[in-house]
């Protein structure tokens, strides 16, 4: 059987859809394949999921690894990682990207520990570049760069001596680039051969909630901090956003004080988001959120303390008390749309 | 049944609160100036297995990899109750990846041997990886069950348990011997025991000792390690050789991936405007936005 090395992307699945984070990273890889030379390719596990395989071809893929068995069906880490780490010792990838999800940072750490392999978590950009590492030249290298620290430094790390290099990626952070029906693969069946030992653990019950929040997809964002005060001043941030037809975000100081539920929060531990315009709202600007926020395109910030770190990303900044600015800024904004 | 848990905790610069004092004027942070702390997942993780040990009797160890200085958490989880604790410390284990320290921890619990329940926090604060525990739990060739919020019963040698995943939660059930990884919220950290505290404050590790008997050689005399361990009060403290590990899968040598650069982020903005929350000058932000086809 042929290798297949280059640029592999785990194309994670739920219930038979594709999770959005598997289709940035083929787009992502797509460029990073073109650098190296070499293939991309979509590792897509579980039950009944043939049918995902044109849309990877759509987004780039070369190859689709495909690894369908009722075994499957629902993730568990000791099946999809045996699977993943015989796909990898074979076929020696140079790259192996996974989305920093719950499922991707659970299998990506067990499938790298197996094969031995250098594995950077929660990467924000990826580069191939030449490097000299300690008086050696590597050639295309993979540039896994990352905020650590709480945020505090953005590093950059090798794995030079990996024969394949992995990272889990943030989701939200690579574009996804316009899918091209046009793109053909091929589909590489994978023998799916699994003992009891894979089966230790044993899922009872798995409760998902369709996210009711879509912060991704919003332009316009009004968030609310721990400045907001109290949860019925966080009526005002959301009337904010209904009248500026945007998506309701908070910082997690906000979550933590029971002003609003966790799938608001943006940053570090939360969303990822760059929308067209961020309005923060009694938000210190602490680095782990200004990490989930700063690439939008215009930041206004709204703050009674002049000396808030946010007013320092901030393209406009007001210092007053939001429970003042907000319904002065929904009456001017109502006057002039008229 | 009673079980034999081994939690992991790692100590950590408190990256969480970030004061003006630990500023550099350039608007960095100085790293060596934040205090080190007991990384707070790993805090739940030590009260869950104490809480096991409460329901199901059984023994907690507590093990760190670190520089000496780490002993300080090893003292502070005698003081929540901890049965014994280790300090796994040599140069040689310094610049380890998480690969590179989940060997070692892997080594380390295999020399305590007959262990039922590993315990990890989910993630540490100072790197966020979350990657030690699944990749401890591959070394040691046991299962694995990340995010738990909660353990709800061990049973006929199942762990069942709670876990949280992105938008939800499983329950699941694992045979032993299995790793567990732990929420932050999953627990509250008991407070020290006071009683213990006076017991085991004066615990020392072998760095401790050392460094003791050579300001007064007198000293020990009076703390030799064995005389310690009598009182329960004796870190454990193994280098390469304790743990039979193999030197080139330690510390740096061990650890494919490398530190390639490392920026300070640096709070800039491109352009700053400050409007006075008056409504003229909100008009003048909102036509501004609106020009800019950010409204409409």
């Amino acid at each position: 059987m042929e290798k297949i090395s280059g640029i592999w992307v785990f194309a994670e699945q739920e219930e038979g859809s594709l999770h959005d984070v598997g289709l940035e990273l083929l787009s992502k890889g797509r460029k990073l394949a073109i650098a190296l030379q070499a293939p991309l390719a979509a590792v897509l596990i579980g039950h009944k999921v043939r049918h995902l395989v044109p849309t990877l071809y759509s987004y780039g893929a070369d190859y689709v690894f495909l690894a369908d068995h009722e075994d499957l069906e629902h993730y568990l880490t000791l099946p999809y990682a045996k699977i993943l780490t015989r796909l990898v010792q074979f076929h020696e990838p140079r790259v192996v990207l996974f989305g920093a999800t719950s499922i991707g940072r659970d299998l990506a750490p067990r499938v790298a520990s197996s094969t031995r392999s250098g594995l950077t978590a929660d990467c924000t950009d990826l580069q191939i570049a030449d490097v000299t590492q300690r008086g050696r030249l590597y050639k295309n290298l993979l540039l896994q760069i990352r905020p650590a620290f709480g945020g505090n430094i953005i590093a950059t790390i090798i794995s030079p001596e990996s024969r394949t290099q992995m990272a889990t990626v943030r989701e939200g952070v690579m574009r996804v680039e316009k899918p091209d029906s046009g793109h053909q693969g091929k589909t590489i069946e994978v023998d799916v051969n699994l003992s009891e030992e894979e089966f230790v653990v044993q899922l009872i019950e798995r409760f998902k909630e369709k996210p009711k929040v879509n912060l991704k997809a919003a332009n316009i964002i009004v968030a609310g901090g721990f400045g907001v005060g109290k949860k019925e001043n966080f009526r005002l941030i959301e009337e904010l956003a209904n009248v500026l037809g945007g998506a309701v975000g908070a910082s997690r100081a906000a979550v933590d004080a029971g002003f609003i539920s966790r799938d608001h929060q943006i940053g570090q531990t939360g969303t990822t988001v760059r929308p067209k315009l961020y309005i923060a709202c009694g938000i210190s600007g602490a680095i782990q959120h200004r990490a989930g926020m700063s690439e939008s395109k215009k930041i206004i910030a709204i703050n009674k303390d002049p000396h808030a770190p946010i007013f320092d990303i901030a393209h406009y900044g007001i210092v007053g008390d939001l429970v003042e600015v907000i319904p002065k800024f929904i009456e001017v904004y109502r006057e002039k749309s008229r | 049944m009673a079980y034999r848990s081994v939690v992991c905790v790692k100590q950590v610069p408190d990256t969480s609160n970030i004061s003006g004092e630990v500023m550099k004027p350039d608007g960095t942070v100085n790293r060596a100036k934040l205090p080190a702390i007991f990384n707070p997942d790993d805090l739940v993780a030590l009260e869950l297995a104490l809480q096991v040990r409460d329901e199901y009797g059984g023994k907690v160890y507590v093990i760190t990899m670190g520089p000496p200085p780490a002993a300080e958490v090893l003292r502070q989880a005698l003081y929540m109750g901890a049965d014994e604790v280790v300090l796994i410390s040599d140069r040689r284990f310094a610049g380890a990846d998480t690969l590179a320290t989940s060997y070692a921890l892997s080594m380390a619990i295999r020399k305590i041997g007959n262990v039922d329940l590993v315990f990890c926090g989910r993630q540490a604060i100072d790197g966020d990886t979350a990657q030690v525990g699944p990749q401890l739990a591959e070394k040691l060739g046991v299962p694995q069950v990340t995010y738990v919020e909660k353990i709800e019963k061990i049973e006929g040698g199942w762990l069942h348990a709670k876990r949280r995943i992105d938008g939800g939660y499983e329950r699941v059930r694992a045979t032993l011997p299995v790793l567990l990884t732990v929420f932050g919220d999953a627990a509250i950290p008991r407070p020290f025991n006071a009683k213990l505290m006076m017991e085991k404050k004066r615990a020392r590790s072998r760095f401790e000792l050392e460094r003791m008997s050579g300001n007064n050689p007198l000293s020990f005399f009076y703390n030799d390690p064995g005389t310690l361990e009598k009182k329960g009060l004796l870190i454990f403290t193994w280098g390469v050789e304790d743990i039979n590990a193999e030197e080139e899968r330690c510390g740096l040598k061990g650890s494919p991936t490398q530190v390639y650069k490392v920026e300070n982020v640096v709070l800039t903005s491109p352009e700053r405007k400050r409007y006075e929350p008056t409504k003229a000058d909100l008009e003048k932000l909102i036509d501004e936005l609106m020009t800019d086809h950010i409204f409409g």
